[in-house]
């Protein structure tokens, strides 16, 4: 697998990272060492191996239906740059 | 079925209409799918979040037990396939009612199969036109916050007591092919989830919306590309979507442009649909598996549990009320169709040790009497100023003749204003039939004295005067007298 430029500025676009042109020329070198050294796993044969998803034995952990949190609306909105009547306040995005 | 005949006219020939829907029905619970905070609909801006729903650094999402078990009743209420094991993954995309920059979905191991669901266009009789839509998959995922445009000038005002509460995500398969079975699949679904419990299905809170997919083709030809109108929240709107889409569709096509996959919005003001431009890259959502979160894992026991905790559903219930109780395939399609409705009537069958015997007037005491009333009142059901128990007294001094139907729905009305109990009412304002053939014989006898004239062209063959003595009878009793009664004391005497 491999990485060229336009790739770059587009994964770049849809995290909403802004890169330059010259930034944007050294990503696709670095990706595609980051691409290439992860992709020697692909040498070992693990079609049979079960994808481990926890280091430690352990299981998915559920919670009973309970209201437990909420009312902290101060809170919720201490770090908003802007904030209104309660509610966060961003630019206007419409449709 | 009739309406698999639904083409669009084109200049080249008859169109076709491939529709799928994504439903997306939110799970009742009281706290949300990750997190603590409360679900409860209508609340002050920003106060039903927690530290997680607002993606708070360092914060952990938790999975809601209640949630996972409306999902698979959900599932098992379809015949669907229940996945023992499923996983939960991470859809990323920026917006500003997104604080986590992703949702929590699953997208390759769903916690619920394939299905089916058994739609009717015909509500009246619903076996005479029916047809199976496919489910392809539910999953469980988390809702968005809310936008509000309309409060600033420049700036879009956020609400996140919706974000993280949980959804069922609902697929169906690309099985309909017109606006009417679009319709028919989305208000069968919700009938389903009602009954379950499983989602309140209230459109107008936003309780369940749709994103509509729709294709056209030539009958019988390849699948054509299809468009993805979002957020669809009502019946009508659903099908409006689909007219205007498939006609659009035979337009770009026939003035040899090409259809354009893409996701479309709604304008209900316009009727019409519209490019969202702003979720041109809406399908490079790179997903992958959310590392806070192990796979979630059924036991045998607990879907058990699931199975049995279903209702008697809408297919079965209807079939029920037409083999075993005798009703009508109106009547049962009618009292079927919600939950509520159902179980009011069942109530009141419950009043009787032998229910076939009622059933059939009392369906039809419902469905004409109460639901006329109701609709009168603008109440629901729920809310009937009359009880299953009242409206089984009323039905019982009909079926033992102590009022005729006629005083039945006089004594109905006065229940509706006042409240009363049907015998209290009947014995106040003196309403009992007169079933005494003695007190009939002589007020029979008073109205041929008073018509001789009558009488004798009755006797020369003037057989349509009949219903004239019963008038008079029946005027000078007040209505009371039971007319079976009458009928019979008056063919009697006239001779």
């Amino acid at each position: 697998m491999s990485i060229d430029k336009e790739t770059v500025k587009k994964i770049a676009s849809l995290s909403r990272i802004a890169i330059t042109e010259a930034e944007a020329d050294a990503f696709v070198p670095e990706l595609n060492q980051i691409l290439g050294w992860v992709e020697q796993l692909g040498e070992v044969d693990c079609s049979k191996v079960e994808p481990m998803t926890a280091v430690i034995p352990n299981k998915l952990r559920l919670r009973e239906d309970v209201v437990t949190d909420g009312a902290i609306r101060d809170k919720i909105l201490a770090n908003a740059p802007v904030a209104e009547h309660g509610f966060f306040a961003v630019p206007k995005v419409i449709e | 079925m009739t309406e698999s005949t639904y083409r669009i006219q084109g200049g080249t020939g008859e169109w076709e209409v491939v529709i799928g829907l994504e439903v997306h029905a939110q799970i009742t619970s009281e706290s949300k799918l990750f997190s603590g905070a409360s679900t409860e609909f209508g609340a002050e801006p920003n106060t039903q979040v927690s530290l997680v729903d607002a993606a708070m650094p360092g914060m952990l999402p938790t999975l809601n037990a209640e949630c996972v078990r409306q999902a698979v009743r959900t599932g098992l209420a379809i015949d669907a396939q229940i996945n023992k094991y499923s996983r939960f993954d991470r859809k990323n995309y920026f917006y500003a009612d997104l604080p986590q920059g992703y949702q929590i979905s699953q997208l390759y191991h769903p916690i619920v199969g394939e299905g089916v669901i058994q739609i009717s266009l015909d509500e009246k009789d619903p076996d005479a036109h029916g047809k199976v839509i496919g489910v392809e998959r539910i999953h469980i995922e988390q809702d968005a916050g809310k936008l509000m445009h309309d409060q600033h000038p420049t700036m879009s005002y956020v609400d996140l007591n919706r974000c993280g509460v949980a959804l069922m995500e609902i697929v169906s398969k690309p099985d309909m092919t017109s606006p009417k079975e679009a319709a028919a699949y989305v208000r069968k679904l919700r009938s389903i989830l009602r009954y379950v419990g499983s989602c309140d299905g209230n459109m107008e809170q936003g309780s369940m919306r749709a994103d509509v997919n729709v294709s056209v083709r030539k009958p019988g030809g390849e699948l054509g590309t299809r468009t993805e109108t979002k957020n669809v929240n009502s019946m009508r709107f659903i099908q409006a979507v689909i007219e205007y889409e498939a006609q659009r569709q035979v337009d770009v096509i026939e003035d040899g442009g090409t259809v354009v996959q893409e996701t479309r919005l709604f304008d209900p003001d316009k009727g019409e649909t519209r490019s969202m431009r702003s979720k041109e890259d809406a399908h490079d959502y790179r997903y992958f598996p959310d590392p806070d979160l192990l796979p979630l894992e059924l036991e045998d026991d607990f879907i058990f549990d699931c199975k049995a905790s279903l209702p008697e559903l809408p297919d079965e219930k209807r079939a029920r009320y037409k083999n075993v109780l005798g009703l009508s395939a109106y009547n049962a399609a009618v009292l079927t169709a919600e939950h509520e409705t159902a179980l009011w009537f069942e109530e009141l069958l419950e009043t009787t040790d032998e229910p076939e015997k009622i059933a059939s007037s009392a369906a039809n005491w419902v469905t004409s009497e109460l639901f006329g009333a109701l609709n009168r009142m603008g109440l629901s059901i729920e809310n009937s100023p009359v009880s299953p128990a009242q409206a089984a007294e009323l039905l019982g001094l009909v079926a033992d003749g102590t009022i005729s139907g006629k005083i039945a729905k006089q004594v109905f009305e006065i229940m509706l204003e006042t409240g009363d109990g049907a015998k209290k009412i009947v014995e106040e304002q003196g309403l009992k039939q007169e079933s005494d053939t003695g007190a009939i014989e002589k007020v029979i006898a008073d109205v041929m004295a008073a018509n001789e004239d009558k009488v004798a062209q009755y006797r020369d063959g003037k057989d349509k005067l009949f219903g004239f003595f019963v008038g008079q009878t029946m005027k000078a009793m007040q209505g009371k007298a039971n007319p079976q009664v009458v009928n019979e004391l008056l063919k009697k005497t006239l001779g």
